[in-house]
């Protein structure tokens, strides 16, 4: 298994787009931080801009490297090697490597410019954001054998996380305004990963007291203790059932 | 030289000696009346022949001071009917057991309370008990006093002409609005000074209800569970270089007229309705010079008519100004707005007031013609800040990329935001203060 990880890594630094991500990240972070000298605001821009490119780098990069290199697991999978080793490793050597970059990339000025609570939970939700949507593109392209197709529904699920899915709150919202929802849509929106990172940080800035009555309202649901170990909770789930969900369907898979 | 001219010297040396010994007359008289001031000091300590400040109190004639040394004294409810001085000397403490109001002052001109500590007034909620209450009085000041744990810290009615100067009030709130007094209570008077005093841990900071051409300067009203500041049907007054802070609401201003608030500080006034400044049916106000920083709204207008706001700074405030439409002919002008969650919030699509010139830090527009103003109109409110306005769970898109799209689109065709409120001169820069 280690063996595995370790080649695949080797062939993921060797093609550069992860260490050009984590340029990228490294270099609007610090750019970011540099422009404002309050790095709460930084923080929060910086939110932005990962609660968009995360789960899309995460998303695309790991289907199209798994279907680029659908001939080395064909050529795997013949091994006596069990399927489940076989894409576990696969698994972890994708994944690690975009959380390095992030941790890397993202973590290391975060911690310079704003090393506090707000820093670690930004470096922690982006990490674990990043798992999420390695774990989901793992299962889309586990699941369909095209390419292009693979591709599609990976940039459908960053679509529905990032814009349809509070799209469709919002017009929920519209629609029964004239009934007590409140709940239900704070229940709701913390079943979209993309949603609940972003509530996550939001509500340990001070931005939620200010905004008042719903602030107040969230914060009591989510802020706590108790709330914070939900949205974690649910944060690993999303990284966990997707993951087994591919792995079953890998191991039952006709290559 | 003639008699004429002998006459005319004359006379300007007689002037010349007039203009001499007029201020040396003046000052006899002066001294002469300030004498009964001086007239007798009348000393209270437990190793002195009169122990108690009652005591000291029935014994002393117009112009006493009666000077308390250090100790502690219980003595229910001390009156004082006449013009003395009480002085504290080596933090004497009066104590109202829980039960009792601690000094009252009534019908009287001239009296000076100064240097004591007052603790545990009685709590009622049938009368206003407080440490130091003063009834249909002129001429008094209440100066240099700490007063702890009381119900009401200053309570006056009925008063003109008199100063509550650098008091240190700490009261310790109850579970509600009913049963916490206020700290510095006034009650219909007039020509008040309040100044450099310290107020926390009460209901209202300082209140008041018809009071008349007053002024509040410099005090600090913090952690009180209502507002700092409170008016009712005060007209005329003005408060200056006051700081209200972590208060339930920094400054509420409530059916009054012609008040000045210049240079006060309001900051983390924060939670669920919660203001900076709260006006509410107020008319011809002017707010100037006042920071609001890092309150839930900066300043709510309600049924508020001809309020100039002019140079304030509004920074990181959920809300800026939260404007409904029930107000008329408000000017807010040459104000700078820095990074607000929303700039201006409004509950309806009438607007009859003025935002021209300006500076708003999410202004995006170009300035071709060099002039110092934008030359593309600014609209202040954002469609996400009308939906949260309709439904305030909606806040939990908060900076949602959705949230971004919709605003981006709104920009371009406004359709839900209200036309009119707008900011033809937008400033480049910010306005210097």
């Amino acid at each position: 298994m280690n063996k595995i990880v370790k080649y695949v890594t080797i062939d993921i630094l060797k093609s550069k787009v992860v260490l050009t991500y984590l340029l990228f990240l490294f270099l609007t972070c610090f750019g970011i931080f540099n422009l404002d000298n309050n790095t709460t605001k930084g923080i929060l821009s910086l939110l932005n801009i990962v609660l968009f490119i995360v789960p899309l780098v995460s998303l695309i990069y790991s289907t199209i490297y798994i279907f680029n290199s659908g001939e080395f697991i064909e050529l795997l999978v013949a091994q006596p090697i069990s399927r489940k080793k076989l894409i576990t490793s696969i698994y972890a050597a994708v994944s690690l490597s975009l959380v390095t970059a992030f941790i890397v990339g993202a973590g290391i000025p975060v911690l310079i410019y704003s090393p506090d609570k707000i820093g670690l939970l930004f470096i922690i939700t982006g990490a674990l954001l990043t798992l999420i949507f390695t774990s989901l593109a793992f299962l889309g392209s586990v699941i369909t054998r095209d390419k292009a197709k693979g591709i599609g529904m990976a940039i459908f699920i960053w679509l529905f996380f990032s814009i349809l899915y509070d799209g469709i709150l919002l017009l929920i919202m519209f629609q029964f305004s004239d009934y007590p929802i409140e709940k239900l849509i704070i229940v709701l929106s913390s079943f979209n990963p993309v949603d609940i990172s972003r509530i996550l940080i939001l509500i340990h800035t001070d931005y939620s007291a200010l905004m008042g009555y719903s602030g107040a309202l969230f914060k009591e649901f989510l802020g706590s203790q108790k709330g914070s170990v939900v949205i974690f909770a649910i944060l690993i789930a999303w990284i966990i059932i997707p993951a087994i969900a591919a792995i079953r369907k890998f191991i039952k898979k006709d290559f | 030289m003639n008699t004429e001219e002998k006459f005319v010297i004359g006379k300007k040396f007689w002037f010349r000696f007039l203009r001499w010994i007029r201020p040396l007359f003046l000052s006899v008289v002066f001294l002469f009346f300030l004498l009964p001031l001086h007239a007798g000091v009348i000393n209270v300590s437990s190793r002195d022949k009169i122990t108690t400040i009652k005591q000291a109190v029935e014994i002393a004639t117009d112009g006493d001071t009666i000077m308390i040394n250090g100790g502690m004294y219980k003595e229910k409810n001390i009156v004082v009917k006449k013009k003395i001085t009480l002085l504290g000397k080596n933090n004497p403490l009066l104590d109202g057991e829980g039960t009792y109001e601690i000094l009252t002052i009534k019908d009287v001109a001239g009296v000076v309370v100064s240097g004591l500590t007052f603790q545990h007034s009685g709590f009622s909620s049938l009368k206003d008990l407080a440490a130091i209450k003063v009834i249909d009085s002129r001429h008094f000041s209440i100066t240099k006093n700490t007063i702890l744990n009381t119900h009401f810290a200053i309570y006056i009615a009925g008063c003109d002409s008199f100063s509550i100067t650098n008091n240190q009030i700490r009261g310790t709130p109850g579970n509600d609005e009913q049963t916490t007094g206020n700290g510095i209570h006034l009650w219909k008077n007039s020509y008040a000074t309040i100044t450099n005093n310290n107020i926390s841990g009460h209901r209202d900071g300082i209140y008041f209800e018809f009071v008349q051409h007053s002024t509040i300067t410099g005090n600090y009203c913090k952690s009180n569970i209502r507002y700092g500041l409170h008016f009712m049907f005060s007209n005329n007054d003005e408060y200056i270089q006051n700081t209200f802070e972590k208060n339930g609401a920094g400054v509420a201003v409530m059916f009054s007229h012609h008040i000045h608030m210049f240079k006060n500080h309001f900051l983390f006034n924060q939670g669920e309705s919660t203001y900076g400044l709260l006006l509410k049916e107020i008319n011809d106000g002017i707010i100037r010079d006042n920071v609001f920083e890092q309150n839930t709204i900066g300043i709510y207008l309600e049924g508020t008519n001809r309020i100039d706001v002019t140079d304030n700074k509004f920074l990181r405030n959920g809300y800026a100004i939260r404007i409904q439409a029930s107000c008329n002919n408000n000017n807010v002008n040459k104000n700078n707005f820095f990074e607000n969650t929303f700039d201006v919030a409004t509950n309806g699509t009438l607007v009859l007031n003025n935002f021209n010139g300006n500076f708003w830090d999410k202004y995006d527009g170009y300035d071709l013609k060099r002039d110092g103003v934008g030359d593309v109109p600014y609209r202040p409110i954002s469609l996400f800040s009308m939906v949260i306005e309709n439904i305030p769970v909606a806040s939990v898109f908060l900076r949602s990329f959705i949230v971004f799209l919709l605003d981006q689109s709104e920009k371009i065709i406004p359709s839900i935001t209200p036309e009119n409120l707008v900011d033809n001169t937008p400033l480049m820069k910010p306005v210097k203060m």
